[in-house]
């Protein structure tokens, strides 16, 4: 492996982890308003009828 | 105010992540970016890919997603559904119908190649495969048929039927299941799961040392070295190829133009962060391929191989090169069933994506309920891969439809996505739209990256693409020549190379699902008409 090689290398993968990790702090750290939780205010209609068809 | 009307949404941000970086990490993350980093060589290829990346990856996807938003907003999630609400025109629709084509078309091969990887990790753990004395490259055109037309049909344990039929079963249970409880669900488990996988891989690769020490050139660091070593970074960068390899790559990697991640944000909401969550699942993406894709597969094959074995395309790669490497290798066997389970679960995420969209279509277009819906789209799907199932012959009709619907058609649809979104709506307002609901805001220099330079570097390379790979073109400025290519011929034929009636069976396939999208549409024009009069429009 040559230093060009090392270089390379590190940069790429570094960029693409720290981006990667970056991103997810961001959105579990970004409080995510309630409205937003969908699922858990209501019960969607395919979840209803899954309910309906299981019971 | 919003006017939609939804019957299905995400449960949580990180839900929505999953799933659209599920949709895009898939087999090419692992098997075809190695291959083609290393072919063109590692520091050039990667120059290029992280420009194609910014250009073309992230603009197209922070489109993708706020199109799919907005005509969300008006209740719809199909792409014709969307198109005709955000541009207010009939004809908008049938211009959509390509974001169901693409999806249902790749999905009917798609879900074949995910049985393959199924049915390696099954024979890995079964003590099938893993043994050196074992002949790879035979095995695997026994397994899927690729010496005769209807070879692989059959369901032993060794044949890929059994197979087919259990991750068909998985994706429509998965997808009967709901976005939430179905899709979003399995990502959550998947995505994580895949990464853990890839990681314990990695770590076994770059443990390797020097296994064979009648080869001691053949070690860690000369493998990282065949992947990642720089050659004559000017010299490569001009040759057209390497430009076309690398955006490809990122094009086809990140799923955009899929028609995918249209749908799947049209259930999100204008409290929803888009433009965070598109470089979330773009960053989980670019870390599977680059991050471990890039650490795992080809340094692995060039331990154990050298540069001479390195080679045969992903397909190659994946099932002839790999499972050599694993039988190898100390506890090859685990290490080979943990590998085909990270490709399964990787093609599981994707494939589920391809689904909803053709889901969505038919239930809005024809107002019909989620049983109904997934039983015609599964038995349209059902037909195409029995199609592909039965004509397996050096793969022939699998391979006319990843080049005609899996590359061709989503150049096309990428380009309409940008097109409409930078010029159709404008930066401006497609701007102030996905930044409803967003923490972080699109810096505004890539307003002129998609609205010129995005654009221009897709038809670029489009053209470039249709050259080299269907008029046959030798990517030389200077002294051009062009020979049809084999896609061309198997459908046009010439004296030296007649026509194949699978390959135009194939397309007919494709064209006939294609009519019969376009008549659902057609029929569903009244409905979306009103719809679109009263809530539609994005000009």
């Amino acid at each position: 492996m040559t230093l060009g090689g090392w270089i390379n290398m590190l940069l790429s993968v570094g960029f693409v982890t720290g981006l990667f990790l970056w991103c997810i702090v961001k959105v579990i750290t970004t409080e995510e308003e309630p409205e937003r939780m969908h699922g858990f205010e209501f019960e969607t209609p395919d979840e209803k009828q899954s309910r309906e068809e299981e019971g | 105010m919003s006017t939609r009307k939804t019957s299905e949404n995400w449960s949580s941000r990180l839900g929505v992540i999953m799933a659209v970086a599920g949709s895009a990490v898939g087999l090419g993350n692992f098997l075809r970016f190695p291959g083609q980093a290393a072919q063109y060589g590692g520091g050039a290829f990667m120059i290029a890919y992280f420009i194609s990346l910014l250009i073309i990856g992230v603009s197209i996807c922070w489109a993708e997603w706020t199109l799919g938003r907005w005509g969300g907003r008006y209740g719809f999630h199909s792409s014709p559904g969307i198109f005709g609400a955000l541009l207010r025109h009939p004809a908008a629709r049938y211009v959509g119908i390509i974001g169901v084509i693409i999806p249902c078309g790749v999905y009917m091969y798609y879900v074949y190649i995910e049985a393959w990887c199924l049915g390696y990790a099954v024979q890995f753990l079964t003590g099938h495969l893993g043994s050196p004395e074992v002949d790879y490259p035979a095995h695997f055109a026994h397994f899927v048929g690729m010496n005769q037309d209807g070879f692989a049909i059959g369901l032993g344990l060794t044949q890929v039927g059994l197979f087919v039929i259990a991750v068909y079963a998985l994706n429509f249970y998965l997808i009967y299941r709901g976005l939430s409880r179905g899709i979003e669900m399995f990502c959550k488990f998947a995505m994580p799961a895949l990464i853990a996988i890839a990681l314990v891989i990695v770590v076994r690769v770059l443990t390797l040392g020097t296994p064979n020490p009648e080869f001691p050139e053949r070690n860690v660091l000369n493998g990282l070295g065949f992947m990642w070593n720089p050659g004559n970074v000017g010299e490569q960068l001009a040759n057209p190829q390497l430009w076309l390899a690398a955006a490809g790559q990122i094009f086809f990697s990140l799923s955009v133009g899929f028609g995918v991640i249209l749908t799947y944000a049209s259930y999100l909401t204008d409290r929803d962060d888009i433009v965070l969550s598109g470089l979330t699942a773009t960053s989980a993406n670019e870390f599977c391929e680059v991050g471990l894709g890039g650490l795992m597969t080809l340094p692995a094959a060039f331990i154990y191989l050298g540069s001479a074995g390195v080679a045969g395309g992903t397909f190659g790669l994946g099932f002839n090169v790999l499972p050599i490497v694993f039988a190898n290798m100390p506890f090859g066997q685990v290490f080979g069933f943990l590998f085909f389970l990270l490709l399964f679960l990787a093609a599981v995420t994707s494939s589920l994506s391809m689904l909803q969209p053709g889901i969505a279509f038919l239930e809005e277009a024809l107002g019909i309920g989620r049983r109904m819906s997934v039983t015609l789209l599964g038995m349209m799907t059902v037909t195409g891969t029995m199609f592909v199932w039965y004509y397996s012959k050096d793969l022939k009709a699998l391979d006319t439809i990843d080049f005609w619907v899996g590359t061709f058609l989503i150049f096309v649809q990428g380009t309409i996505l940008v097109i409409v979104f930078a010029w159709v709506i404008g930066t401006e307002k497609g701007f102030a739209e996905a930044h409803k609901g967003s923490t972080m805001r699109i810096p505004r220099v890539f307003g002129l990256v998609m609205k010129y330079l995005c654009p221009a570097f897709l038809l670029g390379i489009f053209f470039m693409w249709l050259g080299v790979n269907v008029l046959g073109w030798n990517a030389s400025f200077s002294d051009p020549q062009f020979n049809p290519t084999g896609y061309t011929l198997d459908l046009v034929g010439s004296e030296e190379h007649p026509p194949s009636a699978v390959a135009r069976l194939s397309v007919g396939m494709i064209v006939v699902m294609a009519l019969f999208i376009g008549i659902i549409t057609h029929l569903a024009g009244r409905r979306w008409n009103a719809q679109s009069s009263t809530r539609g429009g994005a000009q």
